[in-house]
């Protein structure tokens, strides 16, 4: 085995660096000529609305059905620690605050991430990989505008919807188990939710969340997608890259938010 | 044909989001749309400990308001709070009683307001004189101690 000299470190580490903020670098610009460069031929929004479609609607189901179960466990488990308490009837108000101030942007962005995250950055990479993107340039169409402004865009508008849709549905079978199974008194359970939930501080800052969040996770997909070496074997690394960078990016935002919103200093 | 169903889901995608956050505003927080018909009513306590500005106001343990601001009184060194009763039950006498109530043992506190007997009612900006603080479980463990040392003394 070769001995690699302190120096050969350093260099290794220095190019590591150089490496991370030329990538800082380039999604950034990525972004900025996305969003704001001048438009190209085509309709903006048809494409708007196929995208939509694919990253918001496709969605639906698996942000349902998870906020259905979510919502039912916190209830059961909420259920039997505040029953030792014999303050049941706060059930509500714990489902409700747990769901719109974490688990409703949190859960929606990592579900997300795996479901319309990945399919993001398969799709651009494989493109990117067969030459369509740089045929479209060659046809003098911006792919950054044609192709990836529309997913940002659907990206940024869906999710804070998915993440909404998620707390209700979550509160829904929230409320179904504690009050058709546990037998909590309804009128409690619904009074005790409203006087606790405030709508400026709860509900819009887990909005504000959910926004945030979405713009991390669309702007880590496409742009992993848009860097990827094109190959199969990049495409299937910039794909768990997607996932794993917008898990991580979620979670630790999550921490300072919430330090923001929440922490009172 | 296909672009048409496409857009349709889009649509209704959108409006399951607007109407989602439509419950969650209505629904889930309570938020009232519109001028509020409330009226102001303030009264101070000796310690508020534990209440918390949206606490309830109850009469007979129906809500009537809640609680919108507390603050120090710096002349008198008492906790003053400001009160949004309800418009509905404008015919509170002017000498009720405002007390510091706990629901069940452990649970939050709210304030109990009782009736008096005068003709005259409360109106908007008026001061509930008669009042009655909070249940401080300190004080009451360390008056008990206090009286069962006295006790031990005096045998």
């Amino acid at each position: 085995m070769r001995k690699t000299s302190v120096l050969e470190r350093v260099r290794l580490f220095g190019r590591a660096g150089i490496d991370l903020l030329g990538t800082l670098g380039r999604s950034v610009i990525f972004l900025l000529r996305a969003l704001f460069g001048r438009s190209s031929t085509g309709n903006g929004f048809q494409l708007l609305v196929k995208q939509l479609y694919s990253v918001g609607v496709m969605s639906l189901a698996i942000i349902v059905v998870s906020g259905v179960f979510i919502g039912m466990v916190l209830s059961l488990q909420g259920f039997s620690i505040l029953a030792q308490y014999g303050s049941e009837q706060a059930v509500g108000q714990m489902v409700a605050l747990t769901l719109l101030r974490e688990l409703g942007p949190v859960v929606t962005a990592l579900l997300f991430a795996g479901r319309a995250g990945s399919a993001l950055t398969a799709e651009i990479g494989n493109m990117k990989s067969t030459e369509q993107l740089s045929s479209l340039a060659m046809i003098g169409v911006d792919p950054l505008k044609y192709i990836v402004a529309p997913r940002l865009w659907a990206g940024f508008i869906s999710m804070p919807l998915l993440a909404m849709i998620f707390s209700v549905v979550g509160i829904w079978g929230g409320s179904m188990v504690a009050i058709d199974w546990l037998g909590v008194y309804e009128g409690s359970f619904w009074a005790n939710m409203q006087n606790s939930v405030s709508f400026r501080e709860d509900v819009l800052n887990g909005v504000i969340k959910s926004i945030v969040f979405a713009f991390v996770v669309t702007w880590i997909a496409v742009f992993q997608g848009y860097d990827c070496e094109p190959t199969s074997e990049g495409i299937s690394r910039a794909t768990t890259k997607t996932v794993v960078y917008a898990s991580l990016a979620v979670l630790g935002l999550d921490f300072i938010l919430t330090a923001l919103m929440f922490g009172d200093f | 044909m296909q672009n048409r169903t496409l857009e349709v889901g889009v649509g209704l995608f959108l409006l399951a989001g607007l109407l989602a956050f439509l419950l969650l505003a209505l629904r889930v927080s309570g938020l009232t749309v519109g001028a509020d018909n409330t009226y102001k009513v303030y009264a101070s306590f000796d310690n508020i400990a534990g209440l918390t500005v949206r606490s309830k106001v109850t009469m007979a343990g129906v809500t009537i308001g809640k609680v919108s601001a507390i603050d120090l009184d710096r002349d008198s060194y008492m906790g003053r709070v400001t009160m949004q009763l309800d418009e509905a039950v404008n015919n509170l006498p002017a000498d009720s009683t405002a007390s510091i109530l706990t629901a069940g043992l452990l649970g939050e506190k709210y304030i109990g307001i009782s009736v008096g007997g005068e003709e005259e009612v409360l109106g908007e900006g008026g001061t509930i004189h008669d009042t009655q603080s909070s249940l401080v479980l300190e004080d009451l463990i360390g008056k008990f101690l206090l009286n069962s040392v006295n006790k031990d003394q005096a045998n």
